[in-house]
C-alpha cells in the first residue's frame, strides 16, 4: 500500500509567533520552525499502515527551503522518500492556491491513501483536506481518531462532540487525523542517520505545470488588510486564599452579575 | 437588498437550530438580507423555520433528502454551490464547526471563491475580523475573488432577534457521484451529558493537571453544575487520563470564547491559552502564585483547589438557592 503523507512546517506554537509587517504573511524567517504537531500523528499512522500492509511512505510538503528540516524529521521517523515543492513564487499563497499546488504534486505520485493532519497550528483553517478532496475528486474521511484499511476500503471513526461517526469509502482516499489516533514515535538514532540518505525530490511550479504568475500573494483569494497585537488585558485582581478565597471569588462573580 | 446565504446547523436533538446558526444569521445582516439554507433529511426544516424567522431570515431554502444524511459533508457543499450559481448571493455565511469549515473549503473550490474561517465579526464592506496565533493577534481580512465565504466562530457574535418573513422555497437535491463518496455508516454518542456544549456554553469550568486525578474531576463538575456551565480540561489533564479528550480546550482541542472561563489547577501554557484566551472574563484558581494563567485572569485565587472549589460551589448554590 503506497501512502503519501502531507507535512507542513509551522512556527512553533509554544513560542512567540507573528505576522510580517512587510506583507502581512506569517513570519517564518524569524520563527522557531517545527513540523506541525498534528502532522506527526499522520506520519505515525502512515508508518503503522506500511508496517501492516507493506508499501512505501512518501512525504509531501510545500514550503520554503527551510521546510527541508520538517522533511528530515518525517524521514527520520521512518518515511521512505520525500517530495518538496519549493518556489519563490509560492510566497504568500492562500489556501486554495496551496491546494492546487499540492493537488498537482499528488497527481504525479502513486498512492492508495493520502494522510494529513486535520489542521495546522499556524493558520488553523482546517480546510486543506477538503480542498484537496474537491480538487482531486477523491473521497475524504476527515477528523479520524481511528483508521482501518482492508479490502480496498478505508474505515474511520470521525471524532465528534461526545462520540464519533463511523465513515467508510473506497480507496484511493484522503484521511485527515486528530491527535487522538495514535502516539507518534520518536526518531531513533538509526532513523536519523538513515534519513540523511533517503531521496528528496525538489519540484518547482514549472515542474508541476503551474504558471508562477497565477500563484502567490498578489493573486491570493483573500487578503490580510491589517493586523495588530491584541490589546493587553488590564491587570486582574489576585488574592491568596486564607479561608476566604472562595467567598471573594463568589463576590467577584456576583459583581459581574454572573451569580 | 442583496441576499446572503446562511447555512443552518440543525440541533442534533431535533429541536430547532444550534445557537451558532443564530450567530451566523446575526453576522450576515451586515452584508445583506439573510436567506437561511436548510440541508437535511425529509422534514428537518419544519422544526427550524420559526426560529429562523425570529432571527431575520427573509427566505428559507429547503433542501431535504434522505441521501443528505447518508454521506459526509459533500452533499451540503453541493447544494450551496447550486444556490450560489442560481441566486448570485452577495456572500455565504456558515457556522465555524469542523463540518462548517469543510463545507466552506469545498464551496470555495466549486465556486472559484475566496473564504475566511473563524471570523469574529463581519463589517458592511465585507471586511472580517479574525483572531490569530492563540488570540495574540487580531487580523482584518477581505476576500478578493468570487462570492465571499465566511465561517463564524462560535460565541463571538451575540445573536440578536430581527423579524424575517422566512418564506420557504424548496430546492431539489440532485447529488453527484462525488458527493456520495464517503458514507456515514453510524453516528455514535458515547458521552451523554446534560451540560451545555463546550463551544456554545456561556460559562466553562476547566480542570488541569492540578486536579490530580480522574475522581477529583467531580469537583470541577460540581462547580460547573452550580453555574450551569460546560466542563473542559487542559491537555495535561487529558493526557494524564483524568478526563476524556472530547473536552480538551486548547491548541489541539476546542477553542472556546465564553462569557466566563474558570481555569482550575491549570498553569496556563500557550497550548491551553490558545483555546480560551478570548473568553470575556477569566477566573483562575491555582496553588502556584507564579502560574502564567494569572497573567490572563481578571480574578485569581492563589490557593488549594481542593478547599477553594467546594467552598465556591457551596456558596454559589446557596446564592442561587
Amino acid at each position: 500500500m503506497d501512502i503519501v503523507v502531507l507535512v507542513k512546517q509551522v512556527p512553533d506554537s509554544g513560542s512567540e509567533r507573528s505576522l510580517d509587517p512587510a506583507d502581512n504573511t506569517v513570519a517564518r524567517g524569524s520563527a522557531d520552525n517545527v513540523v506541525n504537531e498534528i502532522d506527526e500523528y499522520a506520519i505515525e499512522e502512515a508508518l503503522l499502515l506500511k508496517e501492516a500492509h507493506g508499501g512505501e511512505v512518501t512525504v509531501l510538503t510545500v514550503g520554503p527551503e527551510s521546510a527541508a528540516d520538517a522533511i528530515r524529521k518525517a524521514l527520520s521517523m521512518g518515511a521512505d522518500k520525500a517530495v518538496h515543492v519549493v518556489d519563490g513564487a509560492i510566497h504568500g499563497a492562500c489556501a486554495p492556491q496551496t491546494s492546487a499546488i499540492l493537488a498537482a504534486a499528488l497527481q504525479q505520485l502513486s498512492f492508495d491513501i493520502v494522510l494529513c493532519g486535520a489542521e495546522s497550528t499556524d493558520g488553523q483553517l482546517a480546510v486543506m483536506p477538503a480542498l484537496l478532496a474537491e480538487r482531486l475528486n477523491l473521497p475524504l474521511l476527515s477528523g479520524a481518531r481511528k483508521l482501518t484499511v482492508e479490502g480496498g476500503m478505508a474505515r474511520v471513526e470521525r471524532q465528534t462532540d461526545g462520540g464519533y461517526w463511523a465513515l467508510e469509502a473506497p480507496l484511493p482516499a484522503i484521511v485527515s487525523t486528530w491527535d487522538t489516533i495514535n502516539e507518534p514515535r520518536y526518531p531513533s538514532f538509526k532513523g536519523i542517520m538513515a534519513a540523511k540518505k533517503k531521496p528528496v525530490t525538489k519540484l518547482s511550479l514549472a515542474d508541476l505545470g503551474i504558471d508562477p504568475a497565477t500563484v502567490g500573494l498578489a493573486m491570493a483569494t483573500s487578503q490580510v488588510l491589517e493586523f495588530a497585537g491584541r490589546p493587553p488585558k488590564g491587570a486582574g485582581v489576585k488574592v491568596t486564599d486564607e479561608g476566604d478565597g472562595a467567598s471573594k471569588l463568589v463576590d467577584f462573580l456576583a459583581g459581574q452579575k454572573i451569580v | 437588498m442583496a441576499e446572503v446565504l446562511v447555512l443552518v446547523e440543525l440541533n442534533p436533538t431535533g429541536e430547532g437550530v444550534r445557537k451558532t446558526t443564530l450567530e451566523a444569521l446575526t453576522a450576515a445582516r451586515a452584508l445583506g438580507e439573510p436567506a437561511a439554507v436548510v440541508v437535511g433529511g425529509p422534514g428537518s426544516a419544519a422544526a427550524a423555520t420559526a426560529q429562523l424567522a425570529e432571527y431575520g431570515a427573509a427566505k428559507v431554502y429547503v433542501a431535504e433528502s434522505e441521501e443528505v444524511e447518508q454521506f459526509l459533508v459533500a452533499p451540503k457543499a453541493e447544494v450551496l454551490a447550486q444556490l450560489v450559481s442560481d441566486k448570485q448571493p452577495a456572500a455565504v455565511v456558515i457556522p465555524s464547526s469542523p463540518e462548517g469549515k469543510e463545507i466552506a473549503g469545498r464551496l470555495a473550490i466549486k465556486t472559484g471563491s475566496g473564504f475566511l474561517t473563524d471570523v469574529t465579526e463581519i463589517a458592511g464592506d465585507g471586511t472580517a475580523t479574525q483572531v490569530a496565533f492563540a488570540g495574540a493577534t487580531i487580523v482584518h481580512s477581505k476576500v478578493t475573488v468570487g462570492t465571499p465565504i465566511y465561517t463564524v466562530r462560535g460565541n463571538s457574535v451575540t445573536p440578536e432577534p430581527a423579524p424575517g418573513a422566512a418564506e420557504e422555497e424548496q430546492v431539489a437535491v440532485q447529488l453527484s457521484d462525488a458527493a456520495r463518496a464517503t458514507r456515514v455508516v453510524d453516528r455514535v454518542v458515547e458521552q451523554k451529558s446534560s451540560r451545555p456544549e463546550l463551544t456554545e456554553a456561556s460559562i466553562v469550568v476547566s480542570g488541569g493537571r492540578g486536579v490530580a486525578s480522574a475522581e477529583n474531576f467531580s469537583l470541577i463538575e460540581g462547580l460547573a453544575d452550580s453555574l450551569g456551565a460546560a466542563v473542559g480540561a487542559s491537555r495535561a489533564a487529558v493526557d494524564s487520563g483524568y478526563y476524556p479528550h472530547t473536552f480538551q480546550v486548547g491548541q489541539t482541542g476546542k477553542t472556546v470564547s465564553p462569557q466566563l472561563y474558570i481555569a482550575v489547577g491549570i498553569s496556563g501554557a500557550i497550548q491551553h491559552r490558545a483555546g480560551m484566551q478570548t473568553s470575556k472574563t477569566i477566573v483562575a484558581v491555582n496553588k502556584d502564585p507564579e502560574a502564567p494563567i494569572f497573567e490572563l485572569a481578571d480574578f485569581g485565587v492563589v490557593g488549594d483547589l481542593n478547599t477553594v472549589v467546594p467552598q465556591a460551589t457551596e456558596a454559589i448554590t446557596a446564592r442561587r438557592g
